[in-house]
C-alpha cells in the first residue's frame, strides 16, 4: 500500500532500531574495550620501556584524580570550561538557528551573506581564535566565543536545509486553513525541520569541549584545556591525561544529552507500521 | 450555507524550463451550484490540479478570477477545504491532534476540539487510532484522517484532488462511499478531480471533461441518475451510457 511521501521522508526504522533495541551483551564488548585498553597500558607501564612521565601507569593517573578531586582544582578547571561550553552553545546555537532561518526564507539576504559564511567557515577557528583573544580578553568571555563560533556554522546550516525541507504539500495546507505567520513557524516549520536541528545540535554538542579548549590553549587563566598546558609544562603527565579525560566525558555527557531529547522528542519517528 | 463557485475565465502560465512560457491552464469558465457535487476528468498534466490551485487562492491566475458567492477570492479562506492524492499528514502528530489541526489554528482551546474530534473518529472507521501516528495507518487509513481533518472545517465547499487516486479499488469504493455518505448530511458544494470516469459518474451531479493541456472545459456533462448510488449501479446501461459520452469527450479533444 502507497505511504505519503512525508512520512517516506521521515521513515528510518532501522537506524533506530539498531541503536535502541541493541542487546545489553553488545554494550559489554565497548567495556571490554577499555579494560583491555587498561591492561595494555598497564604492562607497558610496568615494562618501564619508556619514562614514567611519558606513559605514567594507570595507577599514578587514578592517584593524580584523587587528589585534584580532594584539593578541588579538578571541579574548578572543569566548572570553568563548562561554563564557557554551555555559554558558547547557548550563543552560537540560537544565533545560528536565528540567521539560518533568516537566511533559509530570504534569498536576497542568502546571496549577501554566502561570500562571507563560506569564507568564515573554511577558515579553522584555531587560526581566528588568538585574534578573539587579544580583543576579548583572557577570561571566559573569549572561550565563549571561540566555541559559539565553532557550533554556530553546523547549526546554521543544519536549520537553513531544515526550514528549506518543510514539505511543500503541507505547506499549503497550512495556507489554506489561514495559518498566521507564528504558527506556520511553529506548528509547521519547526517540528518538520526537528530532526535536521537536533542533529546539527549533537554535531554542536560535539565540536563545542573542542572550541572552548581551543581558546584555552591560546591564553587562560583557568579551564581544562588551561589546566592541561600548566601541567604539560611542569611534566606532570598523568595529570594532562586526567584532565583529557575529564574533557572526554564532558563531550560525550553533552552528546548524550542531546541524544536523549531527540529521542524524546522524535518518539513519532520509532512508531511506525511494518507492511 | 454552501457556496457557489464561479470560474470566469481562468488561465495560468509556468515558466516552462528552457525560460519560455508554458500555458498550464485555461482560459476556463464554468460555475458551481451551492450543494452540488461535480467532477473533473482530463488527461494527465492537463492542469487540473493547477485549477484547484486557484480555486483555492493558494496560486493567482495570470488571467480571470475565481468568485467565492459572488465575492473575488485573493486568499485561501477557511470556508474551503481542500484534500489532495496524497493524505499530508503531519507525522508528528497523532491522529486526533491531525484532525484537530483547523480548529486548532482557528483558535479553538485543546479539550474542545480534541472532543470535536473524538466524535469524528467512528464515522472515518478511526475509533481506535486517536492517537496512532500517521506512520501506523494504512493508506486508506490515513486518507480517512485527511477527509476527517477537512470535515472538521465543516467548509462549504470541498476541492478534492484525486483524494482516492493512492488507493487501490477497494478501498477507494469504501472512502469514496464515506465521501458521499457525509455530502449527503452537510452538502457542501464539491469539485472532485478524478481519472476514474466511472468514479466520475457514481458520485457526481455533472462531470466536467477538459483538453490536454492548456486545460479547457470541452463538455458539461449531466448525470440525471437517482442517488443513492451504489457501487454496483456501476454496471447499468444508463450508468454506462454516460460513462461512454465522458470516454468519447476525452477522446475528441
Ligand atoms: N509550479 C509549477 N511550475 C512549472 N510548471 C508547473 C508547475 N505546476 C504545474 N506545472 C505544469 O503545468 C501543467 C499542469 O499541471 P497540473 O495542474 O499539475 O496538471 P494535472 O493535475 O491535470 O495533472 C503540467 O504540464 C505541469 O508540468
Ligand atoms: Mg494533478
Amino acid at each position: 500500500m502507497q505511504r505519503n511521501t512525508i512520512q517516506q521522508r521521515f521513515y528510518r526504522p532501522l537506524e533506530r532500531q539498531i541503536t535502541l533495541g541493541r542487546p545489553s551483551i553488545r554494550r559489554y564488548v565497548g567495556l571490554l574495550a577499555l579494560v583491555l585498553i587498561l591492561v595494555v597500558w598497564q604492562v607497558i607501564a610496568s615494562l618501564r620501556l619508556y619514562p614514567s612521565f611519558i606513559i605514567p601507569p594507570p595507577g599514578a593517573v587514578l592517584e593524580k584524580f584523587i587528589t585534584v578531586v580532594q584539593d578541588g582544582r579538578l571541579w574548578l578547571h572543569t566548572s570553568t570550561t563548562l561554563v564557557e561550553v554551555l555559554g558558547g552553545l547557548a550563543l552560537g546555537v540560537s544565533a545560528g538557528v536565528v540567521l539560518g532561518y533568516i537566511i533559509a526564507k530570504n534569498q536576497i539576504i542568502e546571496d549577501l551573506l554566502s561570500p562571507v559564511i563560506v569564507a568564515l567557515q573554511s577558515t579553522p577557528v584555531v587560526a581566528y581564535a588568538p585574534l578573539l583573544v587579544i580583543w576579548f580578553g583572557s577570561g571566559p568571555n573569549s572561550k565563549v566565543l571561540t566555541c559559539a563560533l565553532t557550533v554556530f556554522f553546523p547549526m546554521l546550516m543544519n536549520t537553513v536545509v531544515g526550514i528549506r525541507n518543510t514539505p511543500a504539500p503541507l505547506r499549503d495546507l497550512m495556507r489554506s486553513l489561514g495559518a498566521t505567520r507564528a504558527q506556520m513557524l511553529t506548528r509547521l516549520e519547526i517540528p518538520a525541520a526537528l530532526p535536521v536541528l537536533l542533529n546539527g545540535l549533537k554535531v554542536s554538542a560535539t565540536l563545542s569541549v573542542i572550541g572552548a579548549v581551543v581558546g584555552e590553549f591560546i591564553w587562560a587563566n583557568a579551564g581544562l584545556g588551561f589546566l592541561i598546558n600548566l601541567s604539560r609544562n611542569q611534566y606532570d603527565t598523568p595529570l594532562v591525561i586526567v584532565a583529557v579525560l575529564t574533557l572526554a566525558l564532558m563531550a560525550r555527557a553533552l552528546y548524550s544529552a542531546v541524544s536523549y531529547i531527540e529521542r524524546r522528542a522524535l518518539a513519532w519517528q520509532q512508531r511506525t507500521r511494518r507492511d | 450555507m454552501p457556496a457557489s463557485i464561479s470560474v470566469q475565465g481562468v488561465s495560468v502560465e509556468f515558466r516552462a524550463p528552457d525560460g519560455g512560457p508554458l500555458p498550464a491552464l485555461g482560459p476556463v469558465t464554468f460555475g458551481l451550484d451551492a450543494g452540488s457535487l461535480v467532477c473533473l476528468v482530463g488527461p494527465s498534466g492537463c492542469g487540473k490540479s493547477t485549477l484547484i490551485r486557484v480555486i483555492a487562492g493558494l496560486q493567482t491566475p495570470d488571467q480571470g478570477k475565481v468568485c467565492l458567492d459572488g465575492e473575488p477570492v485573493t486568499k485561501p479562506s477557511r470556508r474551503v477545504g481542500l484534500m489532495f492524492q496524497d493524505a499530508n499528514l503531519m507525522p508528528w502528530r497523532t491522529v486526533i491532534d491531525n484532525i484537530a489541526l483547523p480548529l486548532e489554528l482557528a483558535g479553538v482551546p485543546a479539550a474542545e476540539r480534541r472532543e470535536i474530534a473524538m466524535k469524528l473518529l467512528p464515522g472515518l472507521g478511526l475509533a481506535d487510532f486517536a492517537g496512532a501516528y500517521p506512520g501506523e495507518l494504512s493508506g486508506g487509513m490515513a486518507q480517512r484522517a485527511a477527509l476527517g481533518r477537512v470535515l472538521i472545517q465543516r467548509p462549504d465547499a470541498l476541492l478534492l484532488d484525486e483524494p482516492f487516486g493512492a488507493l487501490d479499488a477497494m478501498t477507494r469504493e469504501q472512502v469514496s462511499s464515506d465521501l458521499l455518505a457525509l455530502w449527503a448530511q452537510e452538502r457542501p458544494t464539491i469539485l472532485l478531480v478524478t481519472h476514474d470516469i466511472h468514479e466520475a459518474v457514481r458520485l457526481g451531479d455533472r462531470v466536467l471533461v477538459m483538453s490536454p493541456r492548456p486545460g479547457r472545459i470541452v463538455a458539461d456533462i449531466a448525470v440525471p441518475l437517482p442517488r443513492p448510488r451504489r457501487v454496483s449501479d456501476t454496471y447499468q446501461a444508463e450508468f454506462g451510457a454516460i460513462a461512454q459520452a465522458i470516454r468519447q469527450a476525452i477522446e475528441n479533444s
